[in-house]
């Protein structure tokens, strides 16, 4: 009998040829990660392979680990199994894994999205047999406005808090979001991070990301100096005393969610822009089809009726639980 | 449509009720005024008559986004809204057009009188040249329940700033039976006869609930004290020998309460009064439940009307001889009432609702703790020189409520809530033991914080063990407080019963499922208060 390339436990995805996990959930001998958000870079495991890009950002979260880098499409050969990392652009330095056993393609895509934005490396299709897809916006209801409307419409929001006086608190996950977003901003005015955006933005400026000059919100900041200034931060902030410094505001958020307007209100955010580093519904039929796979496994998301859909058009196509989150991280809301 | 959905996204992308107010009395200052007064309409709860079923806008949607029925099915709790979900699975449109907002109702309205097949050429015509927002607000004129965050007194705020006229007086204008094929904005608004309707009731005055102790309201004297019915606060218009029956939700439900066509012989010409319409057994009311069957339907057979047979238990009076007495104080107003009803034969259909005397509010305490007794939910108090104000305002009328009966129940199944809460799991179904069976007694939706139900959302994804479509059978693991206002026999229910506003109350995560009440336990509250 066969066995597959992948099974899944209940510590993570699993490669029994290559004796090695893929972002599991619980500690393991040797994980391969996809990219450096939390639910899928976890401390705690023997050892750690990503991308050379994904690296710096897993050190600083998950500090002293043992972990290798290796370049986008760089073979490895790891017990019987060849894995290959290829981009997902999720983020910068993401990857979906390719694995190939005995010439059994099958493909992690970890968190993915398929238009370019201009960042990070772009999505580039890996054609397998068995694909395993994240579908965070598995819904007809999500379709994305292009990223230029987007960043239009966040400009000006920008442009007229600036002109009544107001700062402009833009929300976004520390770690991708935030990068993406500021390589949006035009030269409006001062652009001020909290310190968990800011230390992540040096990461990626050390490894040639270009970003845009910013400043650190600190205690001896002058604030009132700063007139129209836009402060990148985690929403988790805003309600603390933290954002309190920053007197008249407008408060935006930037999400795939922001596209429902119930889940906008409950954000009770001023504005809400329609902007995520997941596929849309587009993006995921589009992923699918590219990879020329037969065999569908969806992890998290809309799971249920994903695949139901899936099977409907013809894929064989499975739910797989797992403990990943979604958009904006699993820690600061449930997202899925 | 453009101004219309400019308006909304205004309103929509704020929290601030100054902004939304600012954006609606701008739109009613440069507004045509046919567009004016169906944006009355709609934010006081009027819309145009159905046009089309939404099941048939559900398969045309579908249809046009090529995809399948059970798919749309799907998206929309998730959503929780279906003229969102239409609006959000079409193609982008492929025309662009700036019809107003009248011209696309009255495309709706065109519409009851063609074929099927021709109205589904209209709604696809129509979303085929409208944008996103202007297609979720077209679809929200066909689906109805047009709210998004603009309450009637924030639209007469905005109203009053355009026009330069009193709210209390515009709040007035906007009552009653008005629509806009019986009106013009000039008739409705810059009119100003609010009396050429004399079906057109008076806004109601709203009381809050008392939030501190009774002691801080002052000296007891300066208030008047009577029970808080369980039953449907109304009005009841007497004018030019007719009758007409508001309930407090702005509806005209005269035909459901034949008994008030007597009234009439009773009054003199020209009253109003304000009061809570009970099911009443001769001396007392009749507990809600026997009230309810009685609300729903609009025509009443002759075996519900001698079951529940209704009265008013009159406590205000609004206008006399004609004369809106609104401005003088209660105390007048009481005792004109008192004068009015003093000789009433008993099976007149309405009667005082009595004060309670009471000297200290001690006194007045011991009374409210016979408030079940005495089939009431509680006490209102109100200043005995109040006037009689429009809307829910603090100050001179509180609610004292009993407070609520609580029990200790198990969660055990869980679906999604929608809109604001789509996405969260907010709707949970409770269970007690029976033996060493945990029996389904009640749903209960309110009561948690965000950050609770997010918490409760997450442990939910972890320990579902079971899936029915939406709901699911979770792991019986936690306990909550659920509060409630009353309890009665349900043959319907498993459990037997039926409670009434239950709501969690607090998340007792210091109890074991074990700990929770019994059915038993709940029995022995239907025999107390049932």
């Amino acid at each position: 009998m066969k066995t597959d390339v992948l099974t899944f436990t209940d510590r993570g995805i699993y490669c029994p040829a290559g004796d090695f996990h893929i972002d599991p959930w619980r500690p393991v001998p040797r994980a391969l990660i996809t990219h450096g958000h939390a639910d899928h870079a976890r401390p705690g495991h023997g050892s750690y392979l990503a991308t050379t890009g994904a690296l710096p950002v897993m050190r600083h979260r998950l500090g002293d680990i043992s972990a290798e880098g290796i370049a986008y499409g760089e073979q490895r050969r790891i017990g019987d199994a060849t894995v290959s990392l290829h981009p997902a652009g999720h983020l910068p330095g993401s990857a979906q894994i390719r694995i190939e056993v005995a010439g059994e393609v099958w493909v992690v895509s970890g968190d993915y999205k398929t238009t370019p934005d201009g960042l990070c490396e772009s999505f580039e299709p890996v054609r397998c047999h068995s694909f395993i897809t994240e579908c965070t916006f598995g819904l007809p209801v999500f379709n994305w406005p292009a990223q230029e409307t987007v960043a239009k419409e966040i400009n000006d929001w920008w442009r007229g808090n600036a002109a009544e006086g107001r700062t402009s608190l833009l929300g976004a996950y520390a770690l991708g979001k935030a990068q993406r977003l500021l390589s949006l901003l035009e030269p409006i005015g001062p652009i001020l991070t909290h310190g968990a955006v800011e230390a992540t933005n040096a990461i990626l400026r050390a490894q040639g990301y270009p970003l845009q000059a910013t400043e650190q919100v600190t205690p001896d900041l002058d604030i009132k100096a700063l007139k129209g200034a836009l402060v990148l931060a985690p929403p988790s902030a805003f309600g603390s005393t933290w954002a309190r410094r920053f007197g008249p505001m407008s408060t935006g958020f930037a999400s795939g969610w922001m596209q429902v307007r119930g889940i906008r209100r409950r954000r009770a955010m001023d504005r809400g822009f329609v902007m995520s580093d997941h596929a849309d519904w587009p993006g995921l039929q589009d992923a699918i089809k590219e990879s020329g796979a037969e065999n569908i496994y969806a992890t998290h998301g809309y799971t249920e009726i994903f695949a139901r859909w899936l099977n409907d058009a013809g894929y064989s196509a499975q739910v797989v639980p797992t403990e990943f989150g979604g958009e904006d991280g699993a820690d600061e809301e449930v997202a899925s | 449509m453009k101004r219309f959905a400019a308006l909304f996204a205004t309103i929509d992308q704020s929290t601030k009720t100054t902004v939304k107010t600012k954006g609606l009395a701008e739109y009613f200052r440069t507004a045509p005024d046919e567009d004016k007064l169906w944006c009355i309409a709609l934010f006081s709860g009027r819309r145009p008559k159905r046009a089309v079923t939404t099941t048939a806008l559900r398969e045309w949607a579908a249809e046009r986004a090529a995809i399948p029925l059970w798919l749309v099915e799907e998206a929309y709790p998730i959503v929780g809204d279906l003229a969102e979900t239409i609006a959000l699975i079409l193609p982008p449109a492929s025309t662009n057009s700036d019809h107003s907002l009248s011209y696309w109702i009255n495309v709706l309205r065109g519409l009851h009188d063609i074929p099927s097949e021709d109205r589904k050429t209209h709604i696809l015509n129509a979303w085929d040249q409208l944008d996103t927002t202007e297609r979720f607000l077209f679809n929200k004129l066909i689906t109805g329940g047009f709210r998004i965050g603009v309450s009637r007194k924030l639209m007469t705020r905005a109203l009053a700033q355009a026009t330069g006229q009193e709210e209390a007086v515009l709040a007035h204008k906007l009552m009653g039976n008005w629509t806009p094929d019986s009106t013009s904005y000039h008739a409705l608004i810059d009119a100003d006869d609010p009396t050429a309707d004399a079906s057109r009731p008076y806004p109601f005055y709203l009381a809050y609930q008392l939030d501190t102790v009774p002691e801080d309201l002052g000296r007891p004297e300066a208030w008047q004290a009577e029970w808080k019915w369980d039953g449907i606060r109304g009005q009841l218009i007497l004018r030019a020998g007719n009758h007409h029956v508001w309930s407090r939700g702005e509806e005209l439900v005269t035909d459901r309460f034949p008994e008030f066509a007597r009234a009439c012989d009773y009054f003199p010409p020209d009253v109003v009064l304000d009061g809570e319409i009970v099911a009443w057994d001769g001396a007392q009311p009749l507990p809600f439940n026997t009230l309810q069957p009685r609300i729903g339907r609009k025509t009443v057979p002759k075996k519900l009307l001698k079951e529940a047979p209704v009265i008013l238990l009159a406590y205000d009076l609004l206008e006399d001889a004609g004369q809106d007495l609104r401005q003088r104080p209660l105390a007048e107003r009481r005792a004109r009432l008192e004068t009015l009803l003093s000789d009433l034969p008993s099976e007149a259909p309405v009667r005082l609702s009595p004060p309670l005397a009471f000297d200290s509010w001690a006194d007045l305490a011991a009374i409210r703790a016979t408030a079940r007794d005495n089939r009431a939910e509680g006490l209102m108090l109100k200043r005995c020189e109040s006037p009689y104000l429009s809307g829910r305002k603090k100050g001179d009328w509180w609610k004292w409520k009993l407070d609520p009966l609580t029990v200790d129940a198990v969660m055990i199944y869980a679906q999604q809530g929608h809109g604001r809460r789509a996405n969260l799991f907010t709707d949970f179904t409770f269970a007690v033991w029976n033996g060493n069976d945990l029996v389904p007694f009640t749903k209960a939706y309110s009561g948690l914080t965000d950050a609770e139900f997010n918490e409760i959302t997450r442990w939910v994804r972890k320990n579902t063990l079971q899936r029915f479509g939406p709901v699911r059978q979770v792991r019986p693991e936690h306990v909550f407080e659920i509060a409630f206002e009353g309890i009665q026999p349900s043959p319907r229910h498993k459990s037997g019963l039926a409670l009434r506003f239950p709501r969690m109350a607090r998340w007792r995560q210091d109890k074991n499922p074990q700990d929770a009440n019994t059915l038993d336990d709940l029995r022995a509250l239907l025999a107390t208060y049932g």
